[in-house]
């Protein structure tokens, strides 16, 4: 086991070495920062001062040698706009991704689990029927389609046509609280109702995964000995489901969730940008669109580690959940 | 099936594997319509030119003052009917989204294509030669797929800047390594079987081998996995093409259409956005219907 993970951490180390080249050479050989964060009628002698100032005027290989210098003691350069360290720049931004994603984690498993378990206890209901083809709509359409007419249902039609309906904000993140020096949204009023509409966009396309996940396995365990043994010993219904069910279903239901928790967070950069949500998504956006170099590098090894490590805990997740591949890993 | 039983016992017509799928898939109402789907946004990307009120791409023939005109209004010279609202630029909001799904439908097809095509060769190479061959193509493969396709490509075409054939290279990059996984683990339960034995005594070359008479066997589980790819591809250009990363302004798909109508949609302009999210849901559900009973009808675990 512990060779397993040092051999996964090396891969790691040598996946984040090649990526961090190769989006530094790629944002080397376009565009020039300098002709965005310089007025066009300035000076050849001050746009040279910019340029050596931020170390541009090296050659690339310098200039790649001297940012993995500084990458390892945790410096990833600054940011040419905002002038602030990348890695604190992200940092700042990563608890608001995060709460996106993990709201929108809560909202796909509290709706998808139990309809998928429901789906797959009477596969021939209508009822059935509609949870599956909806959850092929669910992750057909759209997302950021999905996003705006969210916005114009809940923060522009709805309100103008009932005055009594509360108008939803349709960006930004509400009021937050600081808590161990983190800033959270989760706990105020005023942040709950920014975060509704960007969770539930982010949760439709995993809570029809997660739906479509746990019919299949509820289909596959229902007709397994140990819940016919139950039957047998007179469990009632809610047991069986509830207890011998479920705990097979949470099986691939944890990895799927922890695997897609990452996708989340990649594809929170849509949904970011459809609700202005100030996070590390929105963030990479805007310094890909103005090429802030440091920040997109930093972005890249940030996020890297983040799969690497996330993998890593599926994996050991799994484990613990499912007692055969621990008794597996122990006999080899 | 009760026509069936009171039919004289005539003896059944001869199966064939391809009949079956056909009757197969004929019997889920569902998948029909998902078919009908396909067939509607396909007919309208092939006969856009011949079936748009108007040409989106010819400004001269736009009038402002008809710009953000709801749907149904009639244009300001009287001559047309905006069924669907215009832009903010005055285009007739129909005749866009029938051009859009043209190029929609065309970045998600070529794509899929060429990621089968090389997914299908880097597969095949890695499950016959194995050894360190097959480790190292797969562990590119492993590289790829660890990485979300919205990232890789959004990350690939801020290096490349924007265009289709761009849009085209980060699809095909970031696709190509589901077919190349699919490819090897069809091609790896198709090389012990006899057949491919009995070829290798014949002394075929490899390549004959590989491509004549593993391939064909492996097409099906493969092609499936492409329905359901096309529709990923299509949203994923739709995606990038919102973010500002994809198509150009000049060749506007159902993606940057919709990005385009975001500004004006708190102002209430909602048809510039919400028409063609439409029509990219027809074409993605319509797919997504098809494909996915078609990987029912396919899975020879279903086999009856």
């Amino acid at each position: 086991m512990l060779v397993y993970i040092i051999r996964r951490l090396m891969q790691a180390v040598l996946v984040m070495v090649v990526m961090s080249a190769l989006v530094f050479a790629g944002i080397y050989l376009i565009g020039d920062p300098v002709a965005m964060m310089i007025s066009p009628d300035a000076s050849d002698v001050e746009r040279d001062a910019v340029r050596a100032a931020l170390g541009l005027d090296q050659p690339m290989w310098r200039q790649y040698l001297v940012f993995v210098n500084a990458a390892v003691h945790g410096d990833f350069g600054k940011s040419f706009l905002a002038g602030q360290p990348a890695m604190g720049l992200i940092f700042e931004r990563l608890p608001a991704t995060l709460e996106l994603a993990f709201a929108s984690l809560v909202i796909s498993l509290a709706l998808g689990l139990p309809m998928g378990v429901y789906a797959g206890l009477r596969p021939k209901s209508i009822g059935a029927k509609t949870i599956m083809t909806g959850s092929i709509l669910g992750f057909s359409l759209p997302n950021f389609w999905v996003g705006l007419m969210l916005i114009m249902t809940f923060a522009v039609l709805l309100p103008d046509l009932l005055p009594w309906w509360p108008r939803l904000p349709a960006s930004g993140r509400g009021a937050t609280v600081d808590l161990l020096g983190l800033k959270l949204s989760l706990f105020t009023a005023d942040g709950w109702r920014h975060l509704l509409l960007p969770a539930i966009t982010l949760s439709l396309y995993k809570g029809a995964l997660i739906v479509r996940l746990a019919r299949a396995t509820a289909r596959e365990v229902l007709p397994m000995d140990y819940v016919k043994f139950a039957r047998a010993k007179g469990l009632s219904e809610s047991r069986i489901v509830g207890v011998h069910v479920l705990k097979n279903i949470m099986i691939p239901i944890a990895t799927v969730s922890g695997l897609e928790f990452g996708q989340t967070v990649a594809f929170a950069v849509v949904t970011e940008t459809v609700f202005s949500w100030p996070g590390v998504g929105k963030l990479l956006i805007d310094s890909i669109l103005l090429l802030d170099r440091p920040v997109v590098v930093a972005y890249l090894v940030v996020i890297v580690f983040f799969f690497v490590a996330l993998n890593l805990a599926v994996d050991l997740l799994y484990s613990v959940l499912d007692p055969r591949v621990r008794l597996e890993s122990r006999a080899s | 099936m009760t026509d069936a039983a009171l039919e004289p016992a005539l003896p059944p017509p001869p199966q064939t594997p391809f009949r079956r799928v056909i009757s197969d898939f004929c019997e889920s109402k569902l998948a029909l319509f998902g078919l009908f789907l396909v067939a509607i946004a396909l007919f309208i990307a092939l006969f856009a030119p011949l079936i748009s009120p108007q040409n989106p791409f010819d400004i001269a023939g736009l009038d402002l003052l008809d710009a953000k005109s709801p749907p149904g209004s009639v244009s300001g010279d009287g001559k047309m009917t905006y069924w669907l609202g215009t832009d903010g630029q005055a285009r007739d909001m129909m005749s866009a989204i029938f051009y859009g799904m043209r190029i929609s439908l065309f970045v998600g097809f070529t794509s899929v294509v060429a990621a089968l095509i090389i997914g299908i060769v880097v597969g095949l190479v890695a499950a016959y030669a194995g050894g360190r061959i097959d480790a190292l193509l797969m562990r590119i493969v492993d590289i790829m797929l660890s990485f979300p396709a919205i990232l890789v490509a959004l990350i690939l075409l801020s290096l490349l800047g924007k265009g289709i054939d761009k849009v085209l290279v980060a699809l095909i990059l970031v696709q190509w390594a589901y077919f190349g996984r699919a490819a090897r683990s069809a091609a790896l339960v198709e090389r012990n079987k006899e057949y491919v034995e009995a070829a290798a005594c014949l002394a075929l070359p490899a390549y004959r081998i590989v491509f004549r008479h593993i391939l064909p066997n492996c097409l099906p589980s493969l092609i499936v996995i492409a329905t359901i790819t096309l529709a990923r591809a299509i949203a994923l250009e739709a995606t990038l093409s919102f973010l500002g990363v994809g198509v150009p302004v000049t060749q506007p798909s159902l993606g940057m259409l919709i990005s385009n109508g975001f500004e004006f949609l708190m102002s209430g302009s909602y048809w510039i956005s919400f028409f063609p999210g439409i029509a990219l849901a027809i074409a993605i559900v319509g797919i997504n219907l098809a494909g996915d009973h078609l990987r029912d009808v396919l899975n020879p675990r279903n086999l009856r």
